[in-house]
């Protein structure tokens, strides 16, 4: 057992709640998608990864400025949740969860390999007009790609919960949610506010493409990084924008305080492992989260 | 199976419930098997049959995955990693005991229906969207656990080499020995599963998977079903673990990963859920797709893309059909190639009248 160091721990510390807050945007995407429409997106990372091409491939090719191929992959992601949810998950509606479950892995398939097809194998980068000198605070050096990542997140999440709770078209979004019937009933233009979701998914998929993609480059290996969205959604709550928030730290932390310390031990490897070990402890005791709605069944 | 019958005119429950409907049905499963078992071999090549074999192996855990998705209905996207629990099982058995095959094969499967059991623990309180992320979670821990300890892995690569099983003395080199081997385990996955569905086990898992709460309501211990469910299963996977470790020659995590457990689940969405022909079409269609892709791009590729993208054309356009496939069988046709199959028997049923 190495002697306790405070300053190697408060480095995890701070590095887990970085990462942790960028996990958070990319699980925001998620959680919209959830919390309007019922439906579950397993191509969430695939989404991440082709806005990342997008906006990798903009800047690169067409020479385009930073924030405009930013915008460029925000459009198309737009663009591309409006056309997925008319094709795709529209004619879904009402069926049970393994179809939708299923149209999603199809979706992620086809686009990891539509990205690949049209955008080459190779590993992009996205340059951020950042420095690279890393900000020094004591012991901890934070790049700031990863303060604008965790920054870019934080406002997100901050807009997303305001509009959920405030606006018009965020509370008629949870009525959707809450019971399509009675929504419809009210006035409530259903399939509207369904493309409304996936449309708001692609643009925060965009965001996340465009932080992720600067920090790990891109290339199909980037849909990794939506593997890492379950354990945060089922952490906080598939259904809460907070849950994502806390539940995104939690496991950022968590995966890094695995890496620092359980790694020498075991051979490496941890940092994938211990989010999901601590998800199954979750799904066991609390199934919803620690912010989820309890969903009580009737016959 | 390939009759015609003309109307129903079954008047106990055992006629309703027995396995050939008819007298016919017996001489068209007699001759599917002559043409099967005694001709397909005879007549391919080496390399056909290998692909015949890798459809017989999907057959056997697509079969299993459909007792769990389409008669249970419980979601696992945990099967690949099952599937590596029967391999490992199998191979530690046969470096260190020099198992036979009668051992390795029911022992992979056992083991593989234990952990398939813990896995379904869960699947009591959750159900739905998470059991699927609670089974992904699996899938990714077995995983990590295979390739992170040395006992089971055998070592740093994470890959045991196994012989071909030995039959009477004698051990089986071409591939058409081992079809003939594998199709011995098909048949009997097909005969299983057709009376399991037909047994008070089978009834309880139909009846969970239409409405599990009215299920406990009539008095069926949906718990014990549940886990009756993934460990069956997950047995049928743990036995097609080490009939494709046999396959291959060799036990090695990569075979068994996420996108593993995604194939068979695309085999009985595109099959058809809840139907016994349907795992096989599934298995037959999954299994054939990339090697028609690259067939059909070794030939005719060249008119659509230059020699250096082709390489990286193959890969891709599976992935794309494969996906596109998923989302169309799902769109258009739920019930898949089953239905299919059945709209065309319909049709000729009372061909060439149209009523």
């Amino acid at each position: 057992m190495p002697e306790f160091e405070w300053q190697f721990t408060l480095v995890l510390l701070t590095n887990g709640i970085m990462i942790g807050l960028m996990y958070a945007l990319i699980a925001l995407g998620f959680v919209l998608i959830y919390k309007a429409t019922d439906a579950i997106n397993f191509a969430q990372g695939e989404f991440v990864m082709f806005a990342g091409f997008l906006a990798a491939v903009a800047a690169e090719i067409a020479g385009m400025p930073f924030w405009l191929s930013s915008l460029l992959a925000i459009g198309g992601m737009v663009a591309l949740g409006f056309g997925l949810e008319r094709v795709v998950l529209r004619p879904l509606i009402g069926r049970p969860v393994i179809a939708v479950v299923m149209a999603t892995i199809g979706l992620a398939a086809v686009l990891r390999g539509t990205a690949v097809m049209a955008f080459g194998a190779g590993t992009r980068a996205i340059v951020m007009p950042v420095s690279d000198e890393p900000f020094e605070l004591g012991p901890v050096m934070l790049p700031p790609v990863q303060l604008v990542g965790a920054g870019v997140s934080l406002v997100f999440l901050a807009l997303f919960t305001w509009f959920f709770l405030k606006s018009r078209i965020g509370i008629a979004m949870r009525a959707v949610a809450d019971s399509q019937q009675v929504a419809m009933a009210m006035g409530i233009n259903v399939r509207r506010y369904f493309a409304l979701a996936w449309a708001m998914a692609g643009i925060v998929s965009a965001l996340g493409g465009v932080v992720w993609g600067t920090m790990l480059g891109v290339d199909n290996q980037l849909a990794l990084v939506g593997l890492k969205v379950f354990p945060v959604v089922i952490l906080g709550g598939l259904d809460s924008i907070m849950g994502a928030v806390i539940g995104g730290l939690i496991v950022g932390v968590v995966e890094n305080f695995a890496a620092g310390y359980l790694d020498p031990y075991v051979g490496g490897g941890t940092k994938d492992f211990a989010p999901y070990v601590l998800m199954i402890l979750v799904l066991m005791i609390r199934p919803e989260g620690m912010f989820g709605r309890r969903r009580i069944e009737r016959v | 199976m390939f009759h015609r019958e003309s109307g129903v005119f079954k008047t106990s429950y055992a006629a309703e419930m027995a396995l050939y409907p008819l007298p016919i049905a017996k001489w068209a499963v007699a001759a599917f098997a002559g043409l099967f078992i005694v001709i397909a071999p005879l007549t391919l090549g080496e390399y056909y049959i290998s692909i015949l074999n890798l459809i017989l192996i999907a057959c056997v855990g697509a079969l299993g995955l459909n007792i769990l998705v389409g008669y249970t209905g419980q979601i696992s996207i945990g099967h690949g990693a099952f599937m590596s629990v029967g391999a490992y099982t199998a191979a530690n058995l046969v470096t260190h005991l020099h198992a036979p095959f009668w051992i390795t094969i029911p022992a992979g499967g056992i083991m593989a229906a234990l952990i398939g059991a813990v896995v379904g623990i869960p699947s009591l309180r959750i159900k739905g969207i998470y059991l699927a992320i609670a089974t992904l979670a699996a899938q990714l821990i077995i995983e990590w656990t295979i390739n992170h300890v040395p006992a089971i892995s055998g070592g740093v690569q994470a890959s045991i080499q196994v012989p071909r099983p030995s039959l009477f003395g004698m051990q089986l080199r071409t591939q058409a020995q081992l079809y003939l081997f594998l199709m011995f385990f098909v048949v009997l996955a097909i005969v299983g599963t057709a009376n399991l569905i037909r047994s008070r086990i089978g009834r309880a898992f139909i009846a969970i998977r239409d409405q599990d709460i009215a299920a406990e309501i009539i008095g069926i211990n949906i718990f014990r079903y549940k886990l009756w469910a993934f460990a069956i299963s997950s047995f049928y996977a743990g036995v097609t673990g080490v009939l494709y470790t046999y396959y291959l020659g060799i036990a090695n995590y990569e075979q068994f990963q996420l996108t593993v457990s995604i194939d068979y689940l695309a085999m009985v969405i595109i099959g058809g859920l809840g139907s016994i022909l349907g795992s096989i079409f599934g298995a037959v269609f999954v299994t054939l797709l990339p090697i028609l892709t690259r067939w059909f791009l070794e030939d005719y590729g060249w008119l659509f893309f230059s020699q250096g993208d082709l390489l990286n054309a193959i890969p891709n356009l599976r992935l794309i059909l494969f996906g596109g496939l998923i989302i169309f069988f799902l769109v258009v046709e739920p019930e898949g190639l089953n239905r299919l199959w059945r709209n065309i028997r319909n049709y000729f049923r009372v061909w060439p009248f149209s009523y």
